[in-house]
């Protein structure tokens, strides 16, 4: 028990420093929503292309699948984790929209069409809140 | 502005489901551990009892007291089954949690099964969502690697393990016996309770079904602590639940809202509206076995009771949104007609019944209903409700009965004037070329699809009733609306 609580202590820390400012191991995040839905309207092609882009244009990230964002009426959708920054959640995202969101959004921090404004609460922030 | 709260769905979309160090690094496992090592089954049942959580699949059955049914029982054997047999049109939060946050489903039937006394799993899935399975079974496997399944457990001497049994996908094995039955290799059939699962289930034991968002929902409630919990929500309805938004609304997708939020506050605030603009009518809940709530339900906190209250149910929350092009004679036949395909047919009442209230509904849209016929399926609605031997029947001729409660006008008009007023009823259309408009330009004669429309090139041209088929395409050709409908 003491191992699984050291282990996910340990776990939680790494990531979170991926999304540190100015740590030497933050990293941009890239997350594909990939559950049924978002395979069907074409998450996988974006899901590659991303992978295969930032490698190509020597970006360092780590791109990773998802379940379900809950944005069905915008898949595919992917959030990107600037370090230091809140994360951004991108709707219709196609192989052309990635393409953009790597040189504007990723590159240069510009935004790009499609943000699709997050307003849940997570466990977090909610017992934040009540506290 | 509304707020969303995501209990069942806080892993979804944030971690990678393949991957169990993304789970564990959200405090995954960490109520596992909790409970093995520091509670008592007992103290853990009393945990959920006092959270206030109740079954997230429909029935809205307190959880704790269900578990402490189970545990309650003595056998050698016990089982914890966990039912992914999401069946409702247009609800897939199950799938979702399933193929976003699949561990989380894994670490409750852990828990489940220490509270109970059960060491054995198992989870009845549908065939269809191959993707969930896939991840399900990684899920475990990888759990079992971890030592947070299988043999003694993080060292303390429990033993659990899980296994898939998959579903052909029968609308009905969602019903907690028929679904034991079908995992028995048994007809998807239903039996009459008692006896509960919780007393004999599977292979005659003790057997503990719960849905897969009230799985969702318990290592939250293990590590964040009941009261936390219980102060979300109604009196009576704790937590959050999650809905499929699906329909004539803008922002089609799954929310998980606080219990007590309105349906106003839903459809307009977090769903966006209603598509180009249009009227809300009514939102259909708790799919074949909901009913459908209006305008004037706007308003009602939405939750267990409320919902039962307003004719309608929770059902595994799925919320179908209509507006004024939606009939809803139709709707209600749409709804029937898949509560008849899938019924068992092992009790009569849901056998002939709804198979009668079809016939009856089919007979108001091709224009041949009595005034009578209303009355009729009133009567026969509520004899098949009372008599039927499973939720199935007894909840099939909600949408029939929901509708002729909030839209009765549109009944009377459709058996009295023979009018459907959302255009939706194509034999109560009639097509007809107003003469004063038609130039004789020909287009629509030439469109026809059955030469229903005749008249000289340059003079009125007339739409023969008889031969039309409501196609709708002259109206759609003529470019001086001429073309109308009674």
């Amino acid at each position: 028990m003491e191992d699984l609580k050291r282990l996910g202590d340990e776990l939680k820390e790494k990531a979170e420093i991926l999304s540190q400012k100015d740590h030497p191991r933050s990293i941009i995040q890239v997350r594909v929503a990939m559950a049924t839905c978002g395979i069907a309207s074409g998450a996988r092609l974006v899901f590659e292309f991303m992978k295969e882009e930032l490698e190509k244009r020597s970006i360092p990230a780590r791109v990773t699948q998802t379940g379900c964002m809950t944005y069905c009426y915008a898949e595919p959708t992917v959030e990107i984790i600037l370090p230091g920054k809140e994360p951004v959640m991108f709707g219709f995202v196609t192989v052309k929209k990635a393409d953009e969101i790597i040189e504007k959004f990723i590159r240069k921090g510009e935004l790009v069409d499609g943000v699709i404004p997050v307003t849940y609460e997570t466990i977090e922030s909610y017992s934040a809140e009540i506290n | 502005m509304t707020k969303q709260i995501r209990i069942a769905l806080r892993n979804c979309g944030v971690i990678d489901p393949e991957r169990i160090e993304d789970y564990i690094a959200r405090e995954g496992y960490q109520a596992l551990g909790k409970v093995l090592t520091e509670l008592t089954p007992d103290e853990t049942i009393e945990k959920l009892k006092k959270s206030g959580l109740r079954g997230r699949g429909g029935g809205g059955f307190p959880t704790g007291l269900k578990w402490e049914i189970t545990r309650k029982v003595a056998a050698d054997q016990k089982y914890v089954v966990c039912n992914a047999d999401e069946g409702d049109p247009g609800a897939f939060m199950d799938r979702s949690v399933l193929e976003g946050d699949p561990h989380s489903v894994i670490e409750a039937m852990a828990i489940n099964g220490y509270c109970t006394g059960a060491n054995h799993g198992l989870v009845y899935i549908r065939a269809e969502y191959p993707l969930a399975i896939e991840r399900l079974i990684i899920a475990i496997k990888q759990a079992k690697e971890a030592g947070l399944l299988g043999k003694n457990i993080l060292g303390t001497g429990y033993d659990f393990d899980i296994e898939i049994r998959y579903g052909a996908g029968a609308f009905v094995c969602g019903e907690e016996t028929a679904l034991i039955n079908s995992m028995e290799g048994l007809r998807g059939e239903p039996t009459v309770k008692p006896p509960f699962p919780s007393e004999s289930g599977y292979m005659g034991k003790p057997t503990n079904v719960n849905n897969v968002e009230t799985y969702a929902n318990i290592p939250v409630i293990i590590n964040k602590g009941e009261e936390w919990f219980a102060r979300i929500g109604t009196k009576k309805s704790k937590g959050t639940k999650v809905f499929a938004l699906a329909g004539k609304i803008n922002n089609v997708g799954l929310i998980e809202v606080p219990m007590g939020t309105t349906l106003r506050q839903v459809i307009y605030e977090i769903g966006g509206g209603i598509v180009n603009g249009k009227e809300f009518k009514a939102v259909q809940t708790g799919g074949p076995s909901g009913g459908c709530l209006t305008s004037k339900h706007l308003d009602v906190p939405i939750d267990y009771d409320n919902l039962i209250a307003a004719g309608s149910m929770m059902g595994s929350g799925g919320m179908i949104v209509m507006d004024q092009d939606d009939c809803m004679v139709a709707i209600a036949k749409f709804y029937l007609d898949f509560t008849v395909e899938e019924s068992c047919g092992k009790c009569s009442p849901c056998r002939i019944g709804n198979k009668r209230l079809y016939e009856l509904l089919d007979k108001i849209i091709q224009g041949n209903g009595t005034p009578e016929d209303i009355d009729k399926l009133r009567n026969l609605g509520s004899v098949i409700k009372d008599t039927s031997l499973c939720g199935l029947g007894q909840s099939s001729p909600n949408p029939v009965l929901s509708t002729i409660e909030n839209f009765h006008e549109e009944y009377v008009e459709h058996v009295t004037a023979k009018k459907c007023r959302s255009g939706v009823c194509k034999s109560l259309m009639i097509y007809f070329i107003d003469i004063e408009k038609c130039i004789g330009c020909t287009l629509c004669a030439r469109n026809c699809p059955v030469n229903a429309i005749t008249g000289e090139r340059k003079q009125a041209h007339y739409i023969d009733t008889d031969k039309c088929i409501k196609c709708g395409a002259c109206m759609e050709k003529c470019k001086f609306n001429a073309v109308f409908i009674n």
